[in-house]
Protein backbone atom coordinates (compact mmCIF):
# COMPACT_ATOMS: atom_id res chain seq x y z
CA UNK A 1 0.00 0.00 0.00
CA UNK A 2 1.30 3.40 -0.95
CA UNK A 3 -1.21 5.54 0.87
CA UNK A 4 -3.76 3.07 2.22
CA UNK A 5 -6.74 4.99 0.88
CA UNK A 6 -10.03 3.21 0.27
CA UNK A 7 -9.63 3.86 -3.46
CA UNK A 8 -6.22 2.23 -3.42
CA UNK A 9 -7.57 -0.75 -1.47
CA UNK A 10 -10.46 -1.25 -3.89
CA UNK A 11 -8.22 -1.01 -6.95
CA UNK A 12 -5.45 -3.20 -5.56
CA UNK A 13 -7.97 -5.85 -4.51
CA UNK A 14 -8.96 -6.15 -8.16
CA UNK A 15 -12.48 -4.78 -7.65
CA UNK A 16 -13.90 -2.53 -10.39
CA UNK A 17 -13.69 0.95 -8.84
CA UNK A 18 -16.28 3.72 -8.96
CA UNK A 19 -15.48 7.37 -8.35
CA UNK A 20 -17.62 10.43 -8.87
CA UNK A 21 -17.19 14.16 -8.78
CA UNK A 22 -18.41 16.76 -6.33
CA UNK A 23 -18.34 20.44 -7.18
CA UNK A 24 -17.86 22.71 -4.14
CA UNK A 25 -20.14 25.75 -3.79
CA UNK A 26 -19.37 29.34 -4.70
CA UNK A 27 -19.81 30.14 -1.01
CA UNK A 28 -18.57 29.24 2.45
CA UNK A 29 -21.53 26.94 3.10
CA UNK A 30 -20.36 23.52 4.39
CA UNK A 31 -23.91 22.18 4.15
CA UNK A 32 -23.69 21.93 0.36
CA UNK A 33 -20.70 19.61 0.66
CA UNK A 34 -22.38 17.52 3.33
CA UNK A 35 -25.57 17.15 1.28
CA UNK A 36 -23.80 16.27 -1.95
CA UNK A 37 -21.48 13.90 -0.09
CA UNK A 38 -24.43 12.14 1.49
CA UNK A 39 -26.05 11.63 -1.91
CA UNK A 40 -22.93 9.79 -3.10
CA UNK A 41 -22.23 7.92 0.15
CA UNK A 42 -22.29 4.16 -0.35
CA UNK A 43 -22.41 4.45 -4.14
CA UNK A 44 -18.80 5.32 -4.85
CA UNK A 45 -15.38 4.37 -3.49
CA UNK A 46 -14.12 7.95 -3.47
CA UNK A 47 -15.23 11.37 -4.62
CA UNK A 48 -13.14 13.86 -6.56
CA UNK A 49 -13.54 17.36 -5.22
CA UNK A 50 -12.78 19.83 -7.95
CA UNK A 51 -10.25 22.63 -7.54
CA UNK A 52 -11.76 25.85 -8.87
CA UNK A 53 -12.90 24.01 -11.97
CA UNK A 54 -12.98 26.07 -15.17
CA UNK A 55 -11.07 28.73 -13.21
CA UNK A 56 -14.16 29.84 -11.33
CA UNK A 57 -13.63 30.56 -7.65
CA UNK A 58 -15.25 28.01 -5.34
CA UNK A 59 -14.62 26.59 -1.90
CA UNK A 60 -11.15 25.04 -1.72
CA UNK A 61 -10.91 21.37 -2.64
CA UNK A 62 -8.86 20.63 0.47
CA UNK A 63 -11.37 22.33 2.77
CA UNK A 64 -14.31 20.53 1.17
CA UNK A 65 -12.34 17.28 1.38
CA UNK A 66 -11.65 17.86 5.06
CA UNK A 67 -15.38 18.35 5.64
CA UNK A 68 -16.33 14.98 4.16
CA UNK A 69 -13.51 13.30 6.07
CA UNK A 70 -14.53 14.88 9.36
CA UNK A 71 -18.18 14.02 8.87
CA UNK A 72 -17.20 10.48 7.88
CA UNK A 73 -19.28 10.73 4.71
CA UNK A 74 -17.12 9.56 1.85
CA UNK A 75 -13.44 9.40 0.94
CA UNK A 76 -12.28 12.46 -0.98
CA UNK A 77 -9.87 12.69 -3.90
CA UNK A 78 -8.59 16.23 -3.62
CA UNK A 79 -7.83 17.85 -6.95
CA UNK A 80 -4.82 20.09 -7.26
CA UNK A 81 -4.30 22.33 -10.27
CA UNK A 82 -0.95 23.97 -10.93
CA UNK A 83 -2.64 27.07 -12.33
CA UNK A 84 -3.01 28.91 -9.04
CA UNK A 85 -0.15 27.84 -6.79
CA UNK A 86 3.61 27.70 -7.03
CA UNK A 87 5.65 24.84 -5.58
CA UNK A 88 5.81 26.47 -2.15
CA UNK A 89 2.05 26.78 -1.85
CA UNK A 90 1.42 23.32 -3.33
CA UNK A 91 3.75 21.49 -0.97
CA UNK A 92 2.40 23.38 2.00
CA UNK A 93 -1.17 22.55 0.95
CA UNK A 94 -0.22 18.90 0.46
CA UNK A 95 1.15 18.67 4.01
CA UNK A 96 -2.00 20.30 5.30
CA UNK A 97 -4.30 18.07 3.25
CA UNK A 98 -2.56 14.92 4.48
CA UNK A 99 -2.75 16.18 8.06
CA UNK A 100 -6.50 16.64 7.61
CA UNK A 101 -6.86 13.01 6.60
CA UNK A 102 -6.97 13.35 2.81
CA UNK A 103 -5.39 10.32 1.13
CA UNK A 104 -5.85 10.80 -2.62
CA UNK A 105 -4.74 13.64 -4.88
CA UNK A 106 -5.47 14.12 -8.57
CA UNK A 107 -2.80 16.26 -10.26
CA UNK A 108 -3.93 18.62 -13.01
CA UNK A 109 -2.68 21.66 -14.88
CA UNK A 110 -6.19 23.12 -14.70
CA UNK A 111 -8.17 25.15 -17.19
CA UNK A 112 -6.49 28.40 -18.16
CA UNK A 113 -7.87 31.30 -16.12
CA UNK A 114 -8.71 33.35 -19.21
CA UNK A 115 -11.99 31.43 -19.50
CA UNK A 116 -12.89 31.70 -15.81
CA UNK A 117 -14.40 34.47 -13.70
CA UNK A 118 -11.09 36.20 -12.93
CA UNK A 119 -9.47 36.52 -16.36
CA UNK A 120 -7.26 39.37 -15.15
CA UNK A 121 -5.46 37.13 -12.63
CA UNK A 122 -1.71 36.51 -12.76
CA UNK A 123 -0.70 33.22 -14.32
CA UNK A 124 1.28 30.83 -12.09
CA UNK A 125 2.09 27.48 -13.74
CA UNK A 126 5.32 27.01 -11.84
CA UNK A 127 4.84 23.27 -12.55
CA UNK A 128 2.85 21.22 -15.01
CA UNK A 129 0.70 18.23 -14.10
CA UNK A 130 3.45 15.69 -14.81
CA UNK A 131 5.93 17.58 -12.69
CA UNK A 132 3.33 17.80 -9.92
CA UNK A 133 2.93 14.01 -9.95
CA UNK A 134 6.71 13.64 -9.70
CA UNK A 135 6.91 16.14 -6.85
CA UNK A 136 4.20 14.39 -4.81
CA UNK A 137 5.82 11.02 -5.38
CA UNK A 138 9.16 12.36 -4.17
CA UNK A 139 7.45 13.85 -1.09
CA UNK A 140 5.83 10.49 -0.31
CA UNK A 141 8.47 7.95 -1.30
CA UNK A 142 11.79 9.78 -1.09
CA UNK A 143 10.59 11.91 1.83
CA UNK A 144 11.95 15.10 0.32
CA UNK A 145 10.63 18.49 -0.62
CA UNK A 146 11.18 19.64 -4.17
CA UNK A 147 14.28 21.55 -3.05
CA UNK A 148 15.82 18.31 -1.79
CA UNK A 149 15.36 19.02 1.90
CA UNK A 150 14.16 16.11 3.97
CA UNK A 151 10.56 15.97 5.19
CA UNK A 152 10.39 15.10 8.85
CA UNK A 153 7.98 12.47 10.19
CA UNK A 154 5.10 12.47 9.13
CA UNK A 155 5.39 12.46 5.32
CA UNK A 156 2.23 12.94 3.24
CA UNK A 157 0.88 9.52 2.22
CA UNK A 158 -1.11 10.22 -0.90
CA UNK A 159 -2.45 7.93 -3.60
CA UNK A 160 -1.45 9.97 -6.64
CA UNK A 161 -3.67 10.40 -9.67
CA UNK A 162 -3.47 12.10 -13.02
CA UNK A 163 -5.85 12.80 -15.88
CA UNK A 164 -5.72 11.46 -19.42
CA UNK A 165 -7.44 12.76 -22.54
CA UNK A 166 -6.72 9.85 -24.89
CA UNK A 167 -8.68 11.19 -27.86
CA UNK A 168 -7.51 14.80 -28.00
CA UNK A 169 -5.19 15.59 -30.81
CA UNK A 170 -2.43 15.27 -31.64
CA UNK A 171 -3.71 11.79 -30.77
CA UNK A 172 -0.36 10.09 -31.37
CA UNK A 173 1.12 11.94 -28.45
CA UNK A 174 -1.57 11.06 -25.91
CA UNK A 175 -0.22 7.62 -25.08
CA UNK A 176 3.27 9.12 -24.81
CA UNK A 177 1.92 11.63 -22.33
CA UNK A 178 0.18 8.90 -20.36
CA UNK A 179 3.48 7.03 -20.23
CA UNK A 180 5.15 10.16 -18.88
CA UNK A 181 2.51 10.51 -16.16
CA UNK A 182 2.94 6.88 -15.16
CA UNK A 183 6.73 7.20 -15.20
CA UNK A 184 6.43 10.30 -13.02
CA UNK A 185 4.51 8.20 -10.48
CA UNK A 186 0.77 8.31 -11.23
CA UNK A 187 -0.83 5.47 -9.25
CA UNK A 188 -4.18 5.96 -10.93
CA UNK A 189 -5.56 7.71 -13.99
CA UNK A 190 -8.99 9.21 -14.57
CA UNK A 191 -9.79 9.84 -18.21
CA UNK A 192 -11.76 12.51 -20.01
CA UNK A 193 -15.39 11.52 -20.65
CA UNK A 194 -15.65 8.65 -23.11
CA UNK A 195 -18.48 8.23 -25.63
CA UNK A 196 -16.62 6.68 -28.52
CA UNK A 197 -15.77 3.32 -26.95
CA UNK A 198 -14.15 1.94 -30.08
CA UNK A 199 -11.56 4.73 -30.40
CA UNK A 200 -11.03 4.66 -26.65
CA UNK A 201 -10.38 0.92 -26.74
CA UNK A 202 -7.77 1.48 -29.47
CA UNK A 203 -5.95 3.99 -27.27
CA UNK A 204 -6.22 1.62 -24.31
CA UNK A 205 -4.71 -1.16 -26.37
CA UNK A 206 -1.74 1.04 -27.18
CA UNK A 207 -1.39 1.91 -23.50
CA UNK A 208 -1.61 -1.73 -22.43
CA UNK A 209 0.86 -2.79 -25.12
CA UNK A 210 3.31 -0.38 -23.52
CA UNK A 211 2.72 -2.02 -20.16
CA UNK A 212 1.01 1.05 -18.72
CA UNK A 213 -2.14 -0.82 -17.65
CA UNK A 214 -0.05 -2.88 -15.24
CA UNK A 215 1.79 0.11 -13.85
CA UNK A 216 -1.26 2.22 -13.12
CA UNK A 217 -5.01 1.83 -12.59
CA UNK A 218 -7.06 3.45 -15.35
CA UNK A 219 -10.58 4.66 -14.59
CA UNK A 220 -12.62 5.56 -17.67
CA UNK A 221 -14.49 8.86 -17.54
CA UNK A 222 -18.27 8.98 -17.81
CA UNK A 223 -20.11 12.26 -18.29
CA UNK A 224 -23.88 11.63 -18.28
CA UNK A 225 -25.57 13.64 -21.04
CA UNK A 226 -28.54 15.78 -20.03
CA UNK A 227 -29.73 16.77 -23.48
CA UNK A 228 -28.99 16.68 -27.20
CA UNK A 229 -27.80 20.29 -26.87
CA UNK A 230 -25.23 19.33 -24.26
CA UNK A 231 -24.05 16.43 -26.40
CA UNK A 232 -23.62 18.67 -29.43
CA UNK A 233 -21.78 21.24 -27.35
CA UNK A 234 -19.42 18.62 -25.92
CA UNK A 235 -18.81 17.18 -29.35
CA UNK A 236 -17.94 20.59 -30.78
CA UNK A 237 -16.21 22.35 -27.92
CA UNK A 238 -14.59 19.89 -25.55
CA UNK A 239 -11.17 18.71 -26.75
CA UNK A 240 -10.89 14.94 -27.04
CA UNK A 241 -14.62 14.34 -26.65
CA UNK A 242 -16.32 12.70 -29.56
CA UNK A 243 -20.05 12.01 -29.10
CA UNK A 244 -21.21 9.68 -31.89
CA UNK A 245 -24.07 11.00 -34.02
CA UNK A 246 -26.34 8.12 -33.13
CA UNK A 247 -26.08 9.05 -29.44
CA UNK A 248 -27.09 12.64 -30.20
CA UNK A 249 -29.98 11.26 -32.24
CA UNK A 250 -31.14 9.08 -29.36
CA UNK A 251 -31.24 12.13 -27.08
CA UNK A 252 -33.11 14.16 -29.70
CA UNK A 253 -35.61 11.40 -30.32
CA UNK A 254 -36.23 11.02 -26.59
CA UNK A 255 -37.69 14.51 -26.58
CA UNK A 256 -37.01 17.26 -24.09
CA UNK A 257 -38.56 15.64 -21.07
CA UNK A 258 -37.06 12.20 -21.54
CA UNK A 259 -33.60 13.27 -22.74
CA UNK A 260 -32.08 13.16 -19.24
CA UNK A 261 -33.30 9.61 -18.66
CA UNK A 262 -31.98 8.59 -22.06
CA UNK A 263 -28.63 10.21 -21.20
CA UNK A 264 -28.44 8.16 -18.02
CA UNK A 265 -29.31 5.04 -19.94
CA UNK A 266 -26.45 5.80 -22.32
CA UNK A 267 -24.15 6.30 -19.32
CA UNK A 268 -25.09 2.87 -17.96
CA UNK A 269 -24.47 1.27 -21.36
CA UNK A 270 -21.11 3.02 -21.63
CA UNK A 271 -20.07 1.74 -18.22
CA UNK A 272 -21.00 -1.79 -19.22
CA UNK A 273 -19.07 -1.52 -22.49
CA UNK A 274 -16.05 0.10 -20.87
CA UNK A 275 -15.88 -2.65 -18.25
CA UNK A 276 -15.08 -5.02 -21.09
CA UNK A 277 -12.22 -2.89 -22.44
CA UNK A 278 -8.83 -4.31 -21.58
CA UNK A 279 -7.05 -2.32 -18.88
CA UNK A 280 -10.09 -0.40 -17.60
CA UNK A 281 -10.09 -0.83 -13.81
CA UNK A 282 -12.99 1.39 -12.91
CA UNK A 283 -15.13 4.33 -13.90
CA UNK A 284 -15.09 7.97 -12.91
CA UNK A 285 -18.53 9.54 -13.18
CA UNK A 286 -18.47 13.29 -13.71
CA UNK A 287 -21.97 14.62 -13.09
CA UNK A 288 -21.32 18.06 -11.67
CA UNK A 289 -24.54 19.70 -10.43
CA UNK A 290 -26.25 16.40 -11.26
CA UNK A 291 -24.77 14.47 -8.34
CA UNK A 292 -28.21 13.13 -7.37
CA UNK A 293 -28.28 11.09 -10.56
CA UNK A 294 -25.07 9.20 -9.81
CA UNK A 295 -26.57 6.58 -7.43
CA UNK A 296 -29.12 5.50 -10.03
CA UNK A 297 -26.48 5.14 -12.72
CA UNK A 298 -24.19 3.12 -10.43
CA UNK A 299 -27.06 0.88 -9.41
CA UNK A 300 -28.31 0.25 -12.96
CA UNK A 301 -24.76 -0.47 -14.11
CA UNK A 302 -24.67 -3.31 -11.58
CA UNK A 303 -21.87 -1.83 -9.52
CA UNK A 304 -23.55 -2.23 -6.13
CA UNK A 305 -22.82 -2.90 -3.37
CA UNK A 306 -19.51 -1.08 -3.18
CA UNK A 307 -16.87 -3.18 -1.44
CA UNK A 308 -16.05 -2.29 2.14
CA UNK A 309 -12.39 -3.05 2.73
CA UNK B 1 12.81 43.14 -31.37
CA UNK B 2 10.80 44.69 -28.57
CA UNK B 3 7.25 45.19 -29.76
CA UNK B 4 5.14 47.99 -28.38
CA UNK B 5 2.03 49.93 -29.26
CA UNK B 6 1.14 53.54 -28.64
CA UNK B 7 -1.27 54.28 -25.85
CA UNK B 8 -4.58 55.87 -26.88
CA UNK B 9 -4.47 59.67 -27.13
CA UNK B 10 -6.88 60.17 -24.20
CA UNK B 11 -4.67 58.14 -21.91
CA UNK B 12 -1.58 60.07 -22.99
CA UNK B 13 -3.38 63.36 -22.33
CA UNK B 14 -4.27 62.13 -18.86
CA UNK B 15 -0.67 61.10 -18.22
CA UNK B 16 0.64 64.52 -19.34
CA UNK B 17 -1.73 66.20 -16.89
CA UNK B 18 -0.56 69.68 -15.94
CA UNK B 19 2.92 69.55 -17.41
CA UNK B 20 3.32 72.42 -19.85
CA UNK B 21 6.62 72.00 -21.62
CA UNK B 22 7.02 68.43 -22.73
CA UNK B 23 9.64 66.79 -24.90
CA UNK B 24 8.29 63.91 -26.93
CA UNK B 25 11.26 61.57 -27.17
CA UNK B 26 11.36 58.98 -29.93
CA UNK B 27 13.55 55.93 -30.29
CA UNK B 28 14.91 54.82 -33.66
CA UNK B 29 15.37 51.11 -33.00
CA UNK B 30 12.76 48.44 -32.14
CA UNK B 31 9.79 50.75 -31.67
CA UNK B 32 10.54 52.48 -34.93
CA UNK B 33 10.51 49.13 -36.74
CA UNK B 34 7.15 48.25 -35.19
CA UNK B 35 5.77 51.71 -35.97
CA UNK B 36 5.07 52.70 -32.39
CA UNK B 37 7.64 55.27 -31.31
CA UNK B 38 10.02 56.22 -34.11
CA UNK B 39 10.49 59.62 -35.68
CA UNK B 40 7.29 59.43 -37.68
CA UNK B 41 5.15 58.46 -34.70
CA UNK B 42 6.76 61.20 -32.60
CA UNK B 43 5.76 63.84 -35.14
CA UNK B 44 2.24 62.46 -35.44
CA UNK B 45 1.74 62.45 -31.66
CA UNK B 46 3.24 65.95 -31.33
CA UNK B 47 0.86 67.39 -33.89
CA UNK B 48 -2.13 65.54 -32.38
CA UNK B 49 -1.33 66.98 -28.97
CA UNK B 50 -0.70 70.49 -30.28
CA UNK B 51 -3.98 70.39 -32.12
CA UNK B 52 -5.94 69.02 -29.20
CA UNK B 53 -4.65 71.52 -26.62
CA UNK B 54 -4.60 74.37 -29.15
CA UNK B 55 -8.28 73.85 -29.89
CA UNK B 56 -9.11 73.98 -26.20
CA UNK B 57 -6.97 77.08 -25.73
CA UNK B 58 -4.69 75.34 -23.27
CA UNK B 59 -1.16 76.61 -23.34
CA UNK B 60 1.30 73.78 -23.69
CA UNK B 61 4.50 73.36 -25.63
CA UNK B 62 5.51 70.10 -27.25
CA UNK B 63 9.05 69.64 -28.47
CA UNK B 64 10.11 66.58 -30.36
CA UNK B 65 13.31 64.67 -30.89
CA UNK B 66 14.20 61.12 -31.85
CA UNK B 67 17.48 59.41 -31.07
CA UNK B 68 18.87 56.15 -32.38
CA UNK B 69 18.39 54.24 -29.13
CA UNK B 70 17.11 55.28 -25.71
CA UNK B 71 18.80 52.31 -24.03
CA UNK B 72 22.36 53.54 -24.43
CA UNK B 73 23.91 56.45 -22.64
CA UNK B 74 25.68 57.98 -25.60
CA UNK B 75 22.39 58.37 -27.46
CA UNK B 76 20.30 59.88 -24.67
CA UNK B 77 22.78 62.67 -23.92
CA UNK B 78 20.76 65.24 -25.93
CA UNK B 79 17.69 64.53 -23.80
CA UNK B 80 19.63 64.85 -20.56
CA UNK B 81 21.06 68.18 -21.72
CA UNK B 82 17.60 69.58 -22.47
CA UNK B 83 16.15 68.37 -19.18
CA UNK B 84 16.55 71.58 -17.20
CA UNK B 85 14.40 73.41 -19.61
CA UNK B 86 11.47 70.96 -19.49
CA UNK B 87 8.50 70.01 -17.30
CA UNK B 88 8.49 66.40 -18.46
CA UNK B 89 9.75 63.96 -21.07
CA UNK B 90 7.14 61.83 -22.81
CA UNK B 91 9.15 58.86 -23.99
CA UNK B 92 8.04 56.91 -27.02
CA UNK B 93 10.68 54.25 -26.39
CA UNK B 94 9.90 50.87 -24.85
CA UNK B 95 9.85 50.63 -21.07
CA UNK B 96 13.62 50.19 -21.09
CA UNK B 97 14.06 53.69 -22.47
CA UNK B 98 11.63 55.19 -19.97
CA UNK B 99 13.46 53.54 -17.05
CA UNK B 100 16.87 54.41 -18.42
CA UNK B 101 15.98 58.09 -18.67
CA UNK B 102 14.20 58.15 -15.31
CA UNK B 103 17.26 56.62 -13.63
CA UNK B 104 19.28 59.57 -14.83
CA UNK B 105 16.89 62.45 -14.30
CA UNK B 106 16.47 63.18 -10.61
CA UNK B 107 13.79 65.80 -10.75
CA UNK B 108 12.25 65.49 -14.19
CA UNK B 109 9.24 63.23 -14.73
CA UNK B 110 9.63 60.69 -17.57
CA UNK B 111 6.25 59.54 -18.85
CA UNK B 112 5.46 56.52 -21.03
CA UNK B 113 3.60 57.01 -24.30
CA UNK B 114 3.73 53.33 -25.26
CA UNK B 115 2.59 50.03 -23.86
CA UNK B 116 5.57 47.73 -24.22
CA UNK B 117 4.27 44.27 -24.96
CA UNK B 118 6.73 41.55 -25.94
CA UNK B 119 9.84 40.28 -27.68
CA UNK B 120 8.52 39.40 -31.06
CA UNK B 121 8.95 39.08 -34.78
CA UNK B 122 7.19 40.65 -37.74
CA UNK B 123 5.11 37.87 -39.27
CA UNK B 124 3.86 40.12 -42.04
CA UNK B 125 3.28 43.84 -42.53
CA UNK B 126 1.39 44.99 -39.45
CA UNK B 127 1.45 41.64 -37.63
CA UNK B 128 3.82 40.81 -34.78
CA UNK B 129 3.95 37.71 -32.63
CA UNK B 130 5.60 36.91 -29.33
CA UNK B 131 8.45 34.42 -29.49
CA UNK B 132 10.65 34.73 -26.42
CA UNK B 133 10.28 35.67 -22.74
CA UNK B 134 13.92 36.26 -21.91
CA UNK B 135 13.77 33.52 -19.27
CA UNK B 136 17.52 33.34 -18.89
CA UNK B 137 17.97 29.63 -19.64
CA UNK B 138 17.19 28.68 -23.20
CA UNK B 139 15.82 25.21 -23.98
CA UNK B 140 14.94 25.74 -27.64
CA UNK B 141 17.34 22.97 -28.74
CA UNK B 142 14.99 20.51 -27.00
CA UNK B 143 11.74 21.85 -28.37
CA UNK B 144 12.45 22.18 -32.05
CA UNK B 145 13.11 25.91 -31.79
CA UNK B 146 9.59 26.66 -30.53
CA UNK B 147 9.39 28.19 -27.06
CA UNK B 148 6.85 26.54 -24.73
CA UNK B 149 7.54 29.01 -21.95
CA UNK B 150 6.42 31.86 -24.17
CA UNK B 151 4.07 30.29 -26.68
CA UNK B 152 2.18 27.80 -24.48
CA UNK B 153 -0.47 29.68 -22.50
CA UNK B 154 0.40 27.63 -19.42
CA UNK B 155 4.18 27.64 -20.01
CA UNK B 156 4.13 23.91 -19.41
CA UNK B 157 7.19 21.85 -20.19
CA UNK B 158 5.49 18.50 -20.82
CA UNK B 159 2.67 19.35 -23.17
CA UNK B 160 0.33 19.37 -24.90
CA UNK B 161 -2.26 19.65 -22.14
CA UNK B 162 -5.72 18.15 -22.51
CA UNK B 163 -7.06 21.44 -23.85
CA UNK B 164 -5.24 21.30 -27.17
CA UNK B 165 -7.69 20.92 -30.03
CA UNK B 166 -7.08 20.78 -33.76
CA UNK B 167 -3.69 22.41 -33.28
CA UNK B 168 -5.21 25.31 -31.35
CA UNK B 169 -4.79 26.31 -27.73
CA UNK B 170 -7.66 26.01 -25.27
CA UNK B 171 -7.64 29.77 -24.67
CA UNK B 172 -8.63 30.66 -28.22
CA UNK B 173 -9.07 29.26 -31.70
CA UNK B 174 -6.79 32.11 -32.83
CA UNK B 175 -3.85 30.86 -30.77
CA UNK B 176 -1.72 27.97 -31.98
CA UNK B 177 -1.00 25.27 -29.43
CA UNK B 178 2.75 25.54 -28.94
CA UNK B 179 3.03 21.89 -27.96
CA UNK B 180 1.19 20.77 -31.06
CA UNK B 181 3.73 22.77 -33.08
CA UNK B 182 6.60 21.33 -31.05
CA UNK B 183 5.31 17.80 -31.60
CA UNK B 184 4.99 18.27 -35.36
CA UNK B 185 8.40 19.87 -35.59
CA UNK B 186 10.16 17.21 -33.49
CA UNK B 187 8.51 14.56 -35.60
CA UNK B 188 9.82 16.22 -38.78
CA UNK B 189 13.27 16.52 -37.21
CA UNK B 190 13.21 12.89 -36.07
CA UNK B 191 13.69 14.03 -32.48
CA UNK B 192 10.53 12.71 -30.84
CA UNK B 193 12.65 11.32 -28.01
CA UNK B 194 12.77 14.90 -26.71
CA UNK B 195 9.04 14.86 -26.04
CA UNK B 196 9.12 11.35 -24.57
CA UNK B 197 11.50 12.36 -21.80
CA UNK B 198 10.05 14.12 -18.77
CA UNK B 199 11.18 17.71 -18.60
CA UNK B 200 11.93 18.19 -14.91
CA UNK B 201 10.68 21.03 -12.73
CA UNK B 202 12.36 24.18 -13.89
CA UNK B 203 14.52 26.66 -12.05
CA UNK B 204 12.72 29.92 -12.80
CA UNK B 205 15.23 32.00 -10.89
CA UNK B 206 17.11 32.73 -14.11
CA UNK B 207 14.09 34.78 -15.19
CA UNK B 208 12.25 37.69 -13.63
CA UNK B 209 11.11 35.37 -10.82
CA UNK B 210 14.63 35.58 -9.39
CA UNK B 211 14.41 39.37 -9.14
CA UNK B 212 15.62 42.06 -11.54
CA UNK B 213 18.57 40.87 -13.56
CA UNK B 214 21.93 42.38 -14.32
CA UNK B 215 24.63 41.11 -16.61
CA UNK B 216 28.29 41.99 -16.19
CA UNK B 217 30.85 41.00 -18.79
CA UNK B 218 34.24 41.63 -17.20
CA UNK B 219 35.97 41.05 -20.54
CA UNK B 220 34.15 44.01 -22.01
CA UNK B 221 34.45 46.45 -19.15
CA UNK B 222 36.69 49.46 -19.51
S1 LIG C 1 -3.48 23.96 -25.51
FE1 LIG C 1 -1.30 23.84 -26.00
S2 LIG C 1 -0.56 25.97 -25.89
FE2 LIG C 1 -2.57 25.91 -24.91
S3 LIG C 1 -2.12 25.61 -22.74
FE3 LIG C 1 -2.42 23.55 -23.60
S4 LIG C 1 -0.39 22.85 -24.22
FE4 LIG C 1 -0.25 25.06 -23.86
Amino acid sequence: MKAGSNLEKVLSSGEFAVTAELGPPKSADPQVIIEKGNILKGYVDAVNITDNQTAIVRMASIAAGAIVVKEGIVEPVMQMVTRDRNRIAIQSDILGAAALGIKNCLCLAGDHHSSGNHPSAKNVYDLDSIQLVAMLKAMRDDKVFQCGEEIEEVQPQLFIGAAWTPLADPKEIRVIRLAKKVAAGADFIQTQGVYDVKSFAESMKKACDMGLCEDTYILAGIIPLKSAGMATYMQKSVPGVNVPDEMIKRLKDAGRKRAGAEGRKIAVELIQQLREVEGVRGVHIMAIEWEERVPGIVEKAGLLPRPSL
Amino acid sequence: MIVASRKPLDEIIEIIGDYEKVLIAGCGTCVEVCHAGGEKEVEILASQLRMKFGKEGINKEFLSDTVERQCELEFIEPFLEKAEDLDAILSMACGVGVNFLADRLDSLPVLPALDTTFYGATEEQGVWTEKCSGCGKCILHLTGGICPITRCSKSILNGPCGGSDGGKCEISADVDCAWHLIYERLKALNQLENIQAINPIRDWSTGLDGGPRKMVREDLRL
